[in-house]
């Protein structure tokens, strides 16, 4: 256990902490018992609520070191691969066909669609274990995915589902419920679990792809965990928050010099520094003023687009 | 049959004929030099020998066993490969860097005394324990160079693979590079080597491999390959053989 993590585990728990507390009903501490009336806000609100935005984030974290480190690219996402565009496609079927209603639906649609993207590409990619093929097919997939989104959204039947459909992709958390957590947390651990496997290979990849053959990487195997991992990850992810973007981006770079830059030290990191980020920002859009809830994943991506702006004028000297 | 052997080794790539028939048994404690024009093979040869691929003829054996049929962790405990390409994707320091190394060693619970007394070896071996606590992008090229080398060492194979390992590295690192190969082969491990050098051949060779479109023209002891003939008939290049003053062999390319 280094500092990095203990530090990251100690915001965490403070910042969970907020999160149960705040919102447009600050609830105090002493209300957590049976006995007072706002228990019910903090066990079947805003409990839920917290745990599934330290699941999210710390999925979302986890699986955008992994990438980052398999593709050897800072700039690697976790939607790279067309998984988080797969997943949200098959929120929106269960959208635009009502299916919304029942509560297993929508989610198991999205892992449906994660599932499919995560096919395909274990298909096209085939035994090579290529990169280049493997994010040119999550690329197209990705762009595939987004126009029958489109699709979706201008045939909807009525301008209420459409709308439906706009908000849901925009990612939030709120109203979210135990059941949530339910799907959501045994698929985000089984993923993690894989993409913790990799980090050995990962380190070894640093040296590019021949010498990390030499070091004993099987590159077939480790493409397949990848695939997996991020596809339970990511998948459970947008099944329950919607498309939240930039977390998987930003929150390696942050913790990556801390970690000394190697690609195995940083995964823990990264799921602990998700996890703190995404929590963070949903307790505040919780506690902004504004007339209606601030949509999270426009939140994150708000926060996101000027820290991407900031990593790139520190590139700027580097590119030049 | 002990040893790295190449057997019959056949290779295309798309519709090249990489590889043709070539056979050499590879010897412990020499250094081998794989020479050959541009295109030759040498590379191809040294990718078939490290099983980063597969022969469609032939095999390259490790002690009898085809290396591609080996256990992953058993080959490169054996077979340390150092590729032409100086990529270090991550800033890491240079004691990490050359750690990496010892991944085919390591067990499940991390690195071991072991792993720390050979990455420690290695760094003094490249005269990069000054540097162990640097970042890889605040190296030189020449820097960067023994560090990758001192990653392959930490893993002390039986088998030493370097691709050009003297490409952009000034003389004096070029004859410490090749003081280290030296060594390493004088320690009892097989050193094979691609280089495109005529000199630094003559220089370090024990036994060399001179190949041409594919095939071997000639392979054995250094002072039996090297010879004028031999050496134009492989490149198309007339050469001048001599001896400096203090004995050391050198060669000269002088026309075409």
């Amino acid at each position: 256990m280094t500092r990095l993590n203990i530090g990251l585990i100690v915001a965490l728990l403070c910042v969970a902490a907020l999160s149960v507390a705040a919102g447009k009903v600050w609830v105090p501490w002493d209300a957590w018992t049976a006995a007072d009336p706002r228990s019910i806000i903090i066990v079947q609100l805003r409990l839920p609520r917290t745990v599934l935005a330290l699941l999210v984030g710390a999925a979302l974290g986890l699986a955008g070191a992994v990438m980052q480190g398999y593709l050897r690219n800072p700039l690697a996402d976790p939607g790279l691969f067309g998984v988080s565009t797969g997943a949200a496609f098959g929120a929106v079927l269960a959208l635009f066909f009502g299916y919304a209603a029942q509560l297993w639906l929508l989610p198991g649609f999205a892992l449906i669609g994660a599932g499919l993207t995560m096919a395909l590409l274990a298909v096209i990619a085939g035994r090579s274990g290529s990169l280049i093929l493997f994010t040119l097919a999550g690329m197209i997939l990705t762009s595939i995915f987004g126009s029958l989104t489109s699709l979706a959204i201008s045939l909807a039947p009525t301008p209420f589902v459409s709308s439906q459909i706009v908000t849901w992709l925009l990612g939030a958390l709120t109203d979210r419920s135990w059941d949530d957590v339910r799907i959501a947390a045994p698929l985000i651990a089984l993923g993690a679990g894989l993409l913790f496997t990799t980090g050995r290979a990962l380190d070894a990849l640093t040296l590019g792809e021949q010498a990390a053959r030499s070091m004993g990487v099987d590159p077939v195997r480790l493409q397949r965990v990848v695939i997996a991992g991020v596809a339970l990850t990511v998948g459970a992810s947008v099944a329950a928050a919607g498309q939240i973007g930039f977390v998987g981006l930003i929150v390696p770079h942050m913790v990556r010099p801390f970690a000394g830059h190697r690609p195995s030290a940083t995964l823990l990191p990264a799921a602990l520094g998700g996890a703190l980020l995404l929590t963070l920002a949903d307790a505040l859009v919780r506690i902004l003023p504004t007339v209606s809830e601030l949509r999270l994943g426009i939140a994150m991506s708000m926060l996101g687009g000027p820290f991407f702006l900031y990593l790139l004028i520190g590139m700027r000297r580097r590119l030049a | 049959m002990s040893g790295l052997i190449a057997d019959g080794i056949g290779l295309t790539l798309g519709a090249t004929r990489v590889l043709d028939a070539v056979s050499h048994a590879f010897r412990r404690g020499r250094v081998t030099v794989l020479l050959g024009a541009n295109g030759a093979g040498k590379s191809s040869l040294l990718a078939c020998l490290a099983a980063l691929r597969v022969p469609d003829q032939g095999a390259a054996r490790l002690d009898g066993v085809a290396v591609q049929a080996l256990d992953r962790r058993v080959r490169a405990r054996a077979i340390g490969l150092l590729p032409q390409a100086a990529d270090v994707h991550w800033d890491i320091d240079v004691e990490t860097l050359v750690g990496l190394g010892r991944l085919p060693h390591r067990g499940r619970w991390g690195e071991t005394e072991a792993d720390r007394a050979a990455v420690a070896r290695a760094l003094a071996a490249t005269d990069m324990t000054g540097f162990a606590r640097r970042g890889v992008e605040r190296l030189s090229g020449g820097e960067r160079g023994r560090a990758l080398l001192a990653r392959v060492l930490a893993g002390e194979p039986d088998w030493l693979l370097a691709d050009e390992p003297l490409a952009s590295l000034d003389p004096a690192h070029q004859l410490d590079v090749l003081a280290r190969l030296r060594s390493v082969a004088d320690a009892g491990s097989g050193v094979i080597l691609v280089l495109h050098d005529l000199h630094l051949a003559a220089r370090i060779a024990d036994d060399a491999v001179l190949l041409r479109h594919g095939r071997v023209v000639a392979a054995g002891a250094a002072e039996a390959v090297l010879t004028a003939p031999l050496l134009e008939q492989a490149f198309g290049v007339a050469v001048e053989i001599g001896i400096t003053p203090a004995g050391q062999r050198f060669i000269l390319p002088i026309a075409r």
